[in-house]
Protein backbone atom coordinates (compact mmCIF):
# COMPACT_ATOMS: atom_id res chain seq x y z
CA UNK A 1 0.00 0.00 0.00
CA UNK A 2 2.73 2.20 0.96
CA UNK A 3 4.80 1.26 -1.66
CA UNK A 4 2.08 2.06 -4.03
CA UNK A 5 1.49 5.46 -2.80
CA UNK A 6 5.02 6.08 -3.08
CA UNK A 7 5.03 5.20 -6.99
CA UNK A 8 2.00 7.59 -7.56
CA UNK A 9 3.44 10.31 -5.25
CA UNK A 10 6.83 10.76 -6.07
CA UNK A 11 5.90 11.30 -10.23
CA UNK A 12 2.98 13.69 -8.95
CA UNK A 13 5.52 15.87 -6.95
CA UNK A 14 7.57 15.56 -9.72
CA UNK A 15 4.77 17.10 -12.24
CA UNK A 16 3.91 19.37 -9.06
CA UNK A 17 7.88 20.75 -8.97
CA UNK A 18 8.02 20.94 -12.36
CA UNK A 19 4.93 23.30 -13.25
CA UNK A 20 5.55 25.69 -10.36
CA UNK A 21 9.01 26.13 -11.92
CA UNK A 22 7.61 26.11 -15.06
CA UNK A 23 5.05 29.20 -13.39
CA UNK A 24 8.20 31.07 -12.51
CA UNK A 25 10.01 30.83 -15.77
CA UNK A 26 6.60 31.84 -17.09
CA UNK A 27 6.35 35.28 -14.48
CA UNK A 28 10.08 36.01 -14.78
CA UNK A 29 9.66 35.88 -18.79
CA UNK A 30 6.96 38.29 -18.10
CA UNK A 31 7.91 40.55 -15.97
CA UNK A 32 10.71 41.97 -18.64
CA UNK A 33 7.67 43.08 -20.63
CA UNK A 34 7.49 45.96 -18.25
CA UNK A 35 11.38 46.66 -18.18
CA UNK A 36 13.05 48.18 -20.89
CA UNK A 37 15.44 47.84 -23.47
CA UNK A 38 13.47 45.78 -25.45
CA UNK A 39 14.79 43.75 -28.32
CA UNK A 40 13.13 44.72 -31.17
CA UNK A 41 14.75 43.10 -33.83
CA UNK A 42 14.89 39.83 -32.04
CA UNK A 43 10.60 40.40 -31.83
CA UNK A 44 10.55 41.21 -35.77
CA UNK A 45 12.85 37.72 -36.45
CA UNK A 46 10.34 35.99 -34.51
CA UNK A 47 7.41 37.44 -35.94
CA UNK A 48 8.34 36.44 -39.48
CA UNK A 49 10.09 32.87 -38.44
CA UNK A 50 6.87 31.67 -36.44
CA UNK A 51 4.39 34.35 -38.28
CA UNK A 52 4.83 34.57 -42.09
CA UNK A 53 7.13 30.92 -42.56
CA UNK A 54 4.37 28.96 -40.99
CA UNK A 55 1.77 30.06 -43.44
CA UNK A 56 2.27 27.25 -46.60
CA UNK A 57 1.93 25.11 -43.88
CA UNK A 58 -0.83 25.82 -42.30
CA UNK A 59 -2.48 26.26 -45.72
CA UNK A 60 -1.24 23.01 -46.91
CA UNK A 61 -3.10 21.41 -43.58
CA UNK A 62 -6.52 23.24 -43.67
CA UNK A 63 -7.19 22.68 -47.53
CA UNK A 64 -6.49 19.22 -47.31
CA UNK A 65 -8.89 18.76 -43.75
CA UNK A 66 -11.18 20.81 -45.08
CA UNK A 67 -12.03 18.97 -48.26
CA UNK A 68 -12.06 15.45 -46.29
CA UNK A 69 -14.12 17.34 -43.37
CA UNK A 70 -17.00 18.14 -46.42
CA UNK A 71 -16.22 14.89 -47.85
CA UNK A 72 -17.01 12.71 -44.41
CA UNK A 73 -19.92 15.06 -43.34
CA UNK A 74 -21.99 14.49 -46.62
CA UNK A 75 -21.44 10.73 -46.33
CA UNK A 76 -22.90 11.02 -42.77
CA UNK A 77 -25.03 13.49 -43.27
CA UNK A 78 -26.40 12.08 -46.61
CA UNK A 79 -27.78 9.02 -43.93
CA UNK A 80 -30.44 11.51 -42.71
CA UNK A 81 -31.14 13.80 -45.25
CA UNK A 82 -29.09 16.56 -44.15
CA UNK A 83 -26.97 17.40 -46.83
CA UNK A 84 -28.23 21.33 -46.48
CA UNK A 85 -26.16 21.26 -43.14
CA UNK A 86 -22.93 19.95 -44.75
CA UNK A 87 -21.36 23.90 -45.63
CA UNK A 88 -22.33 24.93 -41.40
CA UNK A 89 -20.94 22.02 -39.80
CA UNK A 90 -18.11 22.33 -42.10
CA UNK A 91 -17.71 25.99 -41.16
CA UNK A 92 -18.44 25.48 -37.40
CA UNK A 93 -16.15 22.08 -37.25
CA UNK A 94 -13.11 24.33 -38.89
CA UNK A 95 -13.52 27.79 -36.87
CA UNK A 96 -14.30 26.24 -33.70
CA UNK A 97 -11.77 23.24 -33.54
CA UNK A 98 -10.08 21.57 -36.49
CA UNK A 99 -8.71 25.05 -37.12
CA UNK A 100 -7.46 26.36 -34.11
CA UNK A 101 -6.34 23.03 -32.70
CA UNK A 102 -4.19 21.84 -35.97
CA UNK A 103 -2.51 25.49 -36.78
CA UNK A 104 -1.31 25.03 -33.29
CA UNK A 105 -0.43 21.26 -33.66
CA UNK A 106 1.79 22.42 -36.77
CA UNK A 107 3.65 25.43 -34.71
CA UNK A 108 4.41 22.81 -32.35
CA UNK A 109 5.91 20.94 -34.99
CA UNK A 110 7.62 23.32 -36.80
CA UNK A 111 8.30 26.58 -34.43
CA UNK A 112 8.23 24.90 -31.24
CA UNK A 113 10.64 22.17 -32.69
CA UNK A 114 13.32 24.59 -33.70
CA UNK A 115 13.05 27.11 -30.73
CA UNK A 116 13.91 24.22 -28.36
CA UNK A 117 16.71 22.93 -30.82
CA UNK A 118 18.10 26.36 -31.43
CA UNK A 119 17.91 27.74 -27.14
CA UNK A 120 19.57 24.14 -26.54
CA UNK A 121 22.22 24.79 -28.68
CA UNK A 122 23.20 27.99 -27.33
CA UNK A 123 22.75 26.29 -23.90
CA UNK A 124 25.72 23.85 -24.85
CA UNK A 125 27.49 26.11 -26.66
CA UNK A 126 28.03 28.45 -23.67
CA UNK A 127 26.14 31.21 -25.98
CA UNK A 128 23.54 31.51 -23.14
CA UNK A 129 26.28 32.52 -20.68
CA UNK A 130 28.36 34.37 -22.81
CA UNK A 131 24.79 36.69 -23.26
CA UNK A 132 24.55 36.70 -19.73
CA UNK A 133 28.53 38.29 -19.61
CA UNK A 134 27.40 40.69 -22.03
CA UNK A 135 24.93 42.29 -19.78
CA UNK A 136 22.16 40.64 -21.21
CA UNK A 137 18.89 38.46 -19.79
CA UNK A 138 18.44 35.42 -21.63
CA UNK A 139 14.68 35.69 -21.10
CA UNK A 140 14.26 38.90 -22.21
CA UNK A 141 16.46 38.78 -25.17
CA UNK A 142 15.30 35.13 -26.39
CA UNK A 143 12.55 34.18 -24.52
CA UNK A 144 10.29 37.33 -24.55
CA UNK A 145 10.61 37.83 -27.99
CA UNK A 146 9.48 34.41 -29.71
CA UNK A 147 6.54 33.99 -26.81
CA UNK A 148 5.13 37.47 -27.57
CA UNK A 149 5.50 36.24 -31.42
CA UNK A 150 4.06 33.19 -30.75
CA UNK A 151 1.11 34.87 -29.02
CA UNK A 152 0.51 37.86 -30.81
CA UNK A 153 0.66 35.87 -34.66
CA UNK A 154 -0.60 32.45 -34.22
CA UNK A 155 -4.15 33.94 -33.86
CA UNK A 156 -3.74 35.44 -37.31
CA UNK A 157 -2.27 31.59 -38.59
CA UNK A 158 -5.35 30.59 -37.34
CA UNK A 159 -7.85 33.03 -39.08
CA UNK A 160 -5.84 32.33 -42.59
CA UNK A 161 -6.57 28.86 -41.28
CA UNK A 162 -10.08 28.86 -40.95
CA UNK A 163 -10.44 30.33 -43.95
CA UNK A 164 -8.58 27.80 -46.15
CA UNK A 165 -9.81 25.28 -44.23
CA UNK A 166 -13.89 26.87 -45.44
CA UNK A 167 -11.99 27.30 -48.86
CA UNK A 168 -10.86 23.25 -48.88
CA UNK A 169 -14.71 22.17 -47.77
CA UNK A 170 -16.52 24.66 -50.26
CA UNK A 171 -14.02 23.47 -53.24
CA UNK A 172 -14.25 19.44 -52.31
CA UNK A 173 -18.61 20.27 -52.44
CA UNK A 174 -18.77 22.40 -56.06
CA UNK A 175 -16.19 20.50 -57.41
CA UNK A 176 -16.76 16.58 -56.51
CA UNK A 177 -20.28 16.88 -54.39
CA UNK A 178 -22.26 19.14 -56.66
CA UNK A 179 -23.57 21.82 -54.43
CA UNK A 180 -24.16 25.09 -56.01
CA UNK A 181 -20.74 28.02 -55.18
CA UNK A 182 -22.56 30.93 -53.76
CA UNK A 183 -25.04 29.24 -51.95
CA UNK A 184 -22.63 27.26 -50.27
CA UNK A 185 -20.25 29.68 -49.38
CA UNK A 186 -23.27 32.35 -47.97
CA UNK A 187 -24.52 29.50 -45.99
CA UNK A 188 -21.33 28.86 -43.97
CA UNK A 189 -20.50 32.33 -43.49
CA UNK A 190 -23.72 33.33 -42.33
CA UNK A 191 -23.93 30.65 -40.11
CA UNK A 192 -21.05 31.59 -38.06
CA UNK A 193 -21.52 33.81 -35.14
CA UNK A 194 -18.82 36.07 -33.38
CA UNK A 195 -18.61 33.87 -30.48
CA UNK A 196 -17.10 31.41 -32.99
CA UNK A 197 -14.74 33.66 -34.60
CA UNK A 198 -13.65 35.02 -31.35
CA UNK A 199 -13.07 31.66 -29.62
CA UNK A 200 -11.23 30.42 -32.97
CA UNK A 201 -8.91 33.75 -32.27
CA UNK A 202 -8.26 33.09 -28.75
CA UNK A 203 -7.00 29.50 -29.01
CA UNK A 204 -4.58 30.74 -31.55
CA UNK A 205 -3.69 33.11 -28.97
CA UNK A 206 -3.43 30.85 -26.05
CA UNK A 207 -1.36 27.88 -28.06
CA UNK A 208 1.04 29.70 -29.78
CA UNK A 209 1.80 31.16 -26.30
CA UNK A 210 2.06 27.65 -24.95
CA UNK A 211 4.39 26.50 -28.01
CA UNK A 212 7.36 29.15 -27.80
CA UNK A 213 7.21 29.06 -23.99
CA UNK A 214 7.27 25.38 -24.00
CA UNK A 215 10.07 25.50 -26.70
CA UNK A 216 11.97 28.01 -24.79
CA UNK A 217 11.63 26.14 -21.49
CA UNK A 218 12.85 23.11 -22.40
CA UNK A 219 15.84 24.56 -24.83
CA UNK A 220 16.40 26.69 -21.49
CA UNK A 221 16.57 23.68 -19.17
CA UNK A 222 18.69 21.21 -21.67
CA UNK A 223 21.13 18.87 -20.93
CA UNK A 224 24.49 18.99 -21.83
CA UNK A 225 25.88 17.52 -25.78
CA UNK A 226 23.34 16.62 -28.79
CA UNK A 227 21.77 13.93 -27.23
CA UNK A 228 20.55 16.57 -24.36
CA UNK A 229 19.78 18.53 -27.51
CA UNK A 230 17.57 16.17 -28.89
CA UNK A 231 16.08 15.17 -25.12
CA UNK A 232 14.81 19.12 -25.61
CA UNK A 233 13.42 19.65 -28.65
CA UNK A 234 11.80 15.98 -28.53
CA UNK A 235 10.17 16.89 -24.84
CA UNK A 236 9.46 20.30 -26.04
CA UNK A 237 7.10 18.76 -29.01
CA UNK A 238 5.17 16.32 -26.88
CA UNK A 239 4.28 19.22 -24.16
CA UNK A 240 3.25 21.33 -26.99
CA UNK A 241 1.40 19.41 -28.29
CA UNK A 242 -0.70 17.58 -25.18
CA UNK A 243 -0.76 20.87 -23.69
CA UNK A 244 -2.45 22.79 -26.87
CA UNK A 245 -4.95 19.89 -26.77
CA UNK A 246 -5.61 19.56 -23.02
CA UNK A 247 -6.04 23.71 -23.12
CA UNK A 248 -8.36 23.35 -26.11
CA UNK A 249 -10.63 21.50 -24.28
CA UNK A 250 -10.81 23.74 -21.14
CA UNK A 251 -11.35 26.54 -24.14
CA UNK A 252 -13.95 24.65 -25.54
CA UNK A 253 -15.95 24.19 -22.19
CA UNK A 254 -15.47 28.06 -21.78
CA UNK A 255 -16.53 29.34 -24.54
CA UNK A 256 -19.57 26.67 -25.76
CA UNK A 257 -20.56 24.39 -22.45
CA UNK A 258 -24.10 25.03 -22.08
CA UNK B 1 45.85 48.42 -0.56
CA UNK B 2 42.25 49.18 -2.15
CA UNK B 3 39.84 46.65 -2.47
CA UNK B 4 40.90 44.13 -5.36
CA UNK B 5 38.59 43.65 -8.58
CA UNK B 6 38.44 39.80 -7.69
CA UNK B 7 38.58 37.98 -4.37
CA UNK B 8 37.75 34.69 -3.53
CA UNK B 9 37.97 32.95 -0.28
CA UNK B 10 37.22 28.66 0.87
CA UNK B 11 34.85 28.18 -3.23
CA UNK B 12 34.38 24.70 -3.73
CA UNK B 13 32.83 23.34 -6.05
CA UNK B 14 32.02 19.50 -6.90
CA UNK B 15 29.93 17.49 -9.63
CA UNK B 16 28.13 14.81 -7.63
CA UNK B 17 31.03 13.38 -5.37
CA UNK B 18 33.64 14.33 -7.73
CA UNK B 19 35.13 17.62 -5.71
CA UNK B 20 36.94 19.60 -8.49
CA UNK B 21 37.32 23.15 -6.78
CA UNK B 22 38.50 22.49 -2.88
CA UNK B 23 38.55 25.67 -1.07
CA UNK B 24 40.33 28.52 -3.36
CA UNK B 25 41.46 31.65 -1.98
CA UNK B 26 42.22 34.21 -4.55
CA UNK B 27 42.86 37.43 -5.40
CA UNK B 28 43.33 39.90 -7.97
CA UNK B 29 44.47 43.41 -7.71
CA UNK B 30 42.95 45.63 -10.23
CA UNK B 31 45.18 46.22 -13.40
CA UNK B 32 47.13 43.32 -12.68
CA UNK B 33 47.24 40.30 -14.93
CA UNK B 34 46.72 37.44 -13.64
CA UNK B 35 47.48 33.75 -15.60
CA UNK B 36 46.18 30.88 -14.47
CA UNK B 37 47.60 27.53 -15.07
CA UNK B 38 47.18 23.93 -14.32
CA UNK B 39 46.54 20.47 -15.95
CA UNK B 40 43.63 19.92 -18.70
CA UNK B 41 40.44 18.91 -16.53
CA UNK B 42 41.59 20.35 -13.26
CA UNK B 43 38.78 23.14 -13.23
CA UNK B 44 40.43 26.22 -14.33
CA UNK B 45 37.34 26.87 -16.84
CA UNK B 46 34.56 25.64 -13.79
CA UNK B 47 37.01 28.39 -11.18
CA UNK B 48 35.89 31.51 -13.84
CA UNK B 49 32.17 30.54 -14.10
CA UNK B 50 32.04 30.19 -10.61
CA UNK B 51 33.47 33.37 -9.82
CA UNK B 52 30.94 35.14 -12.78
CA UNK B 53 28.08 33.00 -10.81
CA UNK B 54 27.56 30.97 -14.06
CA UNK B 55 27.75 28.43 -12.21
CA UNK B 56 26.43 28.37 -8.16
CA UNK B 57 29.42 27.05 -5.94
CA UNK B 58 28.99 24.74 -3.13
CA UNK B 59 30.44 26.77 -0.86
CA UNK B 60 32.84 30.21 -0.50
CA UNK B 61 32.14 33.50 -0.92
CA UNK B 62 33.58 35.84 -4.08
CA UNK B 63 33.60 39.72 -4.11
CA UNK B 64 33.93 41.90 -7.59
CA UNK B 65 35.04 44.91 -7.15
CA UNK B 66 34.41 44.75 -3.22
CA UNK B 67 30.61 43.54 -3.76
CA UNK B 68 29.42 40.33 -2.68
CA UNK B 69 28.90 38.59 -5.46
CA UNK B 70 28.21 34.60 -4.55
CA UNK B 71 24.86 35.16 -5.91
CA UNK B 72 26.25 35.78 -9.25
CA UNK B 73 28.26 38.99 -11.08
CA UNK B 74 26.47 42.28 -10.28
CA UNK B 75 25.13 44.37 -13.04
CA UNK B 76 27.43 46.88 -12.62
CA UNK B 77 30.74 44.85 -12.52
CA UNK B 78 29.08 42.76 -15.87
CA UNK B 79 28.81 46.38 -18.04
CA UNK B 80 32.36 46.76 -17.48
CA UNK B 81 33.05 42.91 -18.51
CA UNK B 82 34.53 40.69 -21.28
CA UNK B 83 35.18 37.27 -21.42
CA UNK B 84 36.46 35.21 -24.25
CA UNK B 85 34.95 31.32 -23.05
CA UNK B 86 36.80 28.41 -24.32
CA UNK B 87 34.89 27.41 -26.97
CA UNK B 88 34.72 30.99 -28.24
CA UNK B 89 30.93 30.96 -27.94
CA UNK B 90 29.81 33.35 -30.66
CA UNK B 91 26.17 33.95 -31.58
CA UNK B 92 25.28 31.60 -34.57
CA UNK B 93 22.62 33.45 -35.51
CA UNK B 94 24.10 36.43 -35.88
CA UNK B 95 27.06 37.55 -38.34
CA UNK B 96 30.15 38.27 -36.77
CA UNK B 97 30.22 41.95 -36.84
CA UNK B 98 27.43 41.88 -35.28
CA UNK B 99 28.59 39.79 -32.54
CA UNK B 100 31.89 41.33 -31.61
CA UNK B 101 29.47 44.90 -31.53
CA UNK B 102 26.98 43.40 -29.40
CA UNK B 103 27.64 45.01 -26.42
CA UNK B 104 27.73 48.67 -28.27
CA UNK B 105 24.85 47.51 -30.26
CA UNK B 106 23.17 47.32 -27.18
CA UNK B 107 24.15 50.40 -25.30
CA UNK B 108 22.32 51.81 -28.23
CA UNK B 109 25.31 53.21 -30.64
CA UNK B 110 24.45 53.67 -34.05
CA UNK B 111 25.31 50.63 -36.21
CA UNK B 112 27.87 51.84 -38.59
CA UNK B 113 29.86 53.19 -35.82
CA UNK B 114 29.22 49.77 -34.26
CA UNK B 115 30.50 48.30 -37.20
CA UNK B 116 33.32 50.02 -37.65
CA UNK B 117 34.09 49.87 -33.88
CA UNK B 118 33.64 45.82 -34.80
CA UNK B 119 36.01 46.07 -37.64
CA UNK B 120 38.87 47.72 -35.68
CA UNK B 121 38.62 44.75 -32.97
CA UNK B 122 39.20 42.30 -35.78
CA UNK B 123 41.47 43.80 -37.26
CA UNK B 124 43.27 43.91 -33.95
CA UNK B 125 43.04 39.82 -33.33
CA UNK B 126 44.03 39.76 -37.27
CA UNK B 127 40.61 38.86 -39.29
CA UNK B 128 40.48 41.08 -42.46
CA UNK B 129 37.39 43.27 -42.70
CA UNK B 130 35.91 40.89 -45.18
CA UNK B 131 35.09 38.29 -42.01
CA UNK B 132 32.73 41.04 -40.77
CA UNK B 133 29.95 39.95 -42.87
CA UNK B 134 30.26 36.07 -42.58
CA UNK B 135 28.39 33.98 -39.85
CA UNK B 136 30.19 32.28 -36.99
CA UNK B 137 29.55 28.93 -38.10
CA UNK B 138 31.61 30.11 -41.86
CA UNK B 139 34.99 30.31 -39.97
CA UNK B 140 37.53 28.13 -38.85
CA UNK B 141 37.94 27.34 -35.61
CA UNK B 142 40.96 29.63 -34.87
CA UNK B 143 39.04 32.49 -36.67
CA UNK B 144 35.87 31.73 -34.14
CA UNK B 145 38.21 31.69 -31.41
CA UNK B 146 39.29 35.17 -32.29
CA UNK B 147 36.06 36.92 -33.51
CA UNK B 148 35.24 35.95 -29.86
CA UNK B 149 38.50 37.55 -28.00
CA UNK B 150 37.38 40.67 -30.65
CA UNK B 151 34.11 40.36 -29.50
CA UNK B 152 35.48 40.18 -25.31
CA UNK B 153 37.41 43.44 -26.20
CA UNK B 154 35.34 45.42 -28.13
CA UNK B 155 33.82 47.56 -25.46
CA UNK B 156 37.04 48.03 -23.96
CA UNK B 157 35.77 46.75 -20.66
CA UNK B 158 37.92 46.78 -17.57
CA UNK B 159 37.68 43.21 -16.40
CA UNK B 160 38.80 40.71 -18.54
CA UNK B 161 38.41 36.49 -18.14
CA UNK B 162 40.56 34.58 -21.76
CA UNK B 163 40.24 30.96 -21.45
CA UNK B 164 42.68 29.52 -23.75
CA UNK B 165 42.99 32.65 -25.97
CA UNK B 166 45.60 31.10 -27.63
CA UNK B 167 44.54 27.14 -28.29
CA UNK B 168 44.71 26.14 -31.70
CA UNK B 169 46.27 29.02 -33.08
CA UNK B 170 49.33 29.10 -35.42
CA UNK B 171 52.70 30.42 -32.90
CA UNK B 172 52.77 34.08 -35.20
CA UNK B 173 49.03 35.20 -34.59
CA UNK B 174 49.72 33.40 -30.61
CA UNK B 175 52.21 36.04 -30.09
CA UNK B 176 49.63 38.63 -31.78
CA UNK B 177 46.70 37.84 -29.41
CA UNK B 178 49.34 37.46 -26.41
CA UNK B 179 50.86 40.94 -27.36
CA UNK B 180 46.89 42.21 -27.79
CA UNK B 181 45.72 40.81 -24.35
CA UNK B 182 48.65 42.50 -22.59
CA UNK B 183 48.02 45.77 -24.08
CA UNK B 184 44.43 45.36 -22.29
CA UNK B 185 46.14 46.02 -19.04
CA UNK B 186 49.33 47.87 -19.29
CA UNK B 187 47.61 50.42 -21.88
CA UNK B 188 44.09 50.31 -20.98
CA UNK B 189 44.51 49.46 -17.28
CA UNK B 190 42.12 46.54 -17.32
CA UNK B 191 42.48 43.97 -15.25
CA UNK B 192 42.70 40.30 -16.56
CA UNK B 193 42.74 36.57 -15.73
CA UNK B 194 43.79 34.28 -18.62
CA UNK B 195 43.87 30.72 -18.51
CA UNK B 196 46.53 29.04 -20.14
CA UNK B 197 48.43 25.63 -20.83
CA UNK B 198 51.24 28.05 -23.37
CA UNK B 199 53.99 29.26 -21.40
CA UNK B 200 55.12 31.69 -24.16
CA UNK B 201 51.46 32.85 -23.02
CA UNK B 202 52.56 32.72 -19.63
CA UNK B 203 55.81 34.78 -20.04
CA UNK B 204 54.11 37.07 -22.08
CA UNK B 205 50.67 38.21 -20.63
CA UNK B 206 51.69 37.62 -16.92
CA UNK B 207 52.20 39.96 -14.03
CA UNK B 208 51.38 36.70 -11.71
CA UNK B 209 50.80 32.96 -12.12
CA UNK B 210 49.12 30.68 -10.36
CA UNK B 211 49.03 26.85 -10.53
CA UNK B 212 45.64 25.10 -9.84
CA UNK B 213 45.97 21.53 -8.65
CA UNK B 214 44.06 18.59 -6.55
CA UNK B 215 40.97 21.67 -6.30
CA UNK B 216 43.55 23.73 -4.93
CA UNK B 217 46.25 27.13 -5.91
CA UNK B 218 49.33 24.76 -5.42
CA UNK B 219 51.69 27.85 -6.17
CA UNK B 220 50.93 31.62 -6.74
CA UNK B 221 53.70 34.14 -7.19
CA UNK B 222 54.72 36.92 -9.64
CA UNK B 223 55.58 35.50 -13.02
CA UNK B 224 59.77 35.71 -12.56
CA UNK B 225 59.59 33.56 -9.71
CA UNK B 226 57.53 31.26 -11.91
CA UNK B 227 60.13 29.50 -14.19
CA UNK B 228 63.05 29.50 -11.27
CA UNK B 229 60.59 27.78 -8.98
CA UNK B 230 61.53 24.42 -7.08
CA UNK B 231 57.92 23.86 -6.29
CA UNK B 232 57.67 20.02 -7.87
CA UNK B 233 54.31 20.81 -9.54
CA UNK B 234 55.23 24.20 -11.12
CA UNK B 235 58.96 22.52 -12.49
CA UNK B 236 56.55 19.38 -13.73
CA UNK B 237 54.28 21.95 -15.38
CA UNK B 238 57.10 23.92 -17.16
CA UNK B 239 59.32 20.76 -18.47
CA UNK B 240 56.49 18.49 -18.77
CA UNK B 241 57.65 15.68 -17.41
CA UNK B 242 55.26 12.62 -17.39
CA UNK B 243 56.67 11.82 -14.27
CA UNK B 244 56.03 14.15 -11.39
CA UNK B 245 53.09 14.81 -8.41
CA UNK B 246 50.65 16.09 -11.18
CA UNK B 247 49.61 12.63 -12.87
CA UNK B 248 48.44 12.04 -15.49
CA UNK B 249 45.68 9.66 -15.28
CA UNK B 250 42.57 12.52 -14.75
N1 LIG C 1 28.63 20.88 -16.00
C1 LIG C 1 29.43 19.91 -15.55
N2 LIG C 1 28.91 18.76 -15.08
C2 LIG C 1 29.69 17.79 -14.60
N3 LIG C 1 31.04 17.86 -14.54
C3 LIG C 1 31.63 18.96 -15.00
C4 LIG C 1 30.86 20.04 -15.53
N4 LIG C 1 31.71 21.02 -15.92
C5 LIG C 1 32.95 20.57 -15.64
N5 LIG C 1 32.92 19.34 -15.09
C6 LIG C 1 34.07 18.56 -14.61
O1 LIG C 1 34.88 19.44 -13.88
C7 LIG C 1 36.24 19.18 -14.15
C8 LIG C 1 36.95 20.46 -14.51
O2 LIG C 1 36.45 20.96 -15.73
P1 LIG C 1 37.04 22.27 -16.41
O3 LIG C 1 36.26 22.49 -17.65
O4 LIG C 1 37.06 23.36 -15.41
O5 LIG C 1 38.52 21.85 -16.73
P2 LIG C 1 39.71 22.76 -17.25
O6 LIG C 1 40.69 22.89 -16.15
O7 LIG C 1 39.16 24.00 -17.84
O8 LIG C 1 40.33 21.83 -18.36
P3 LIG C 1 40.85 22.20 -19.84
O9 LIG C 1 42.19 22.80 -19.65
O10 LIG C 1 40.92 20.89 -20.51
O11 LIG C 1 39.85 23.14 -20.43
C9 LIG C 1 36.30 18.12 -15.21
O12 LIG C 1 36.64 16.92 -14.59
C10 LIG C 1 34.89 18.04 -15.75
O13 LIG C 1 34.57 16.71 -16.02
MG1 LIG D 1 38.80 24.71 -19.64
Amino acid sequence: MIRLLARIGAPALGLLAVTGRLAIFTARTLSHLARPPFHGRELGRALFQIGWLSLPVVGFTALFTGGALALQIYAGSDRFGAQEAVPQIVAIGMVRELGPVLVGLMVAARVTSSIAAEIATMKVTEQIDALVTLSTHPLKYLVLPRVLAATLVVPALVAVGDVIGIMGGWIVATERLGYVSGPYLRSSLDFLERVDWISSLVKGGVFGFLCALLGCWFGMTSGRGAMGVGRATKGAVVAAAIAILAANLLLTEAFFAA
Amino acid sequence: MSTPAISVRGLRKSFGATPVLDGIDLDVARGESLVIVGGSGTGKSVLLRCILGLMRADAGTIRLDGQDATGGAPEAFLRRFGMLFQGGALFDSLPVWRNVAFRLLHDGMPPNEARARAVAALAAVGLSGRVADLYPAELSGGMQKRAALARAIAARPSVLFFDEPTAGLDPILATVINRLIREQVTALGATAVTITHDLTTVRMVADRVALLHDGRLRWTGPVSAFETSDDPHVAQFITGRADGPIATLR
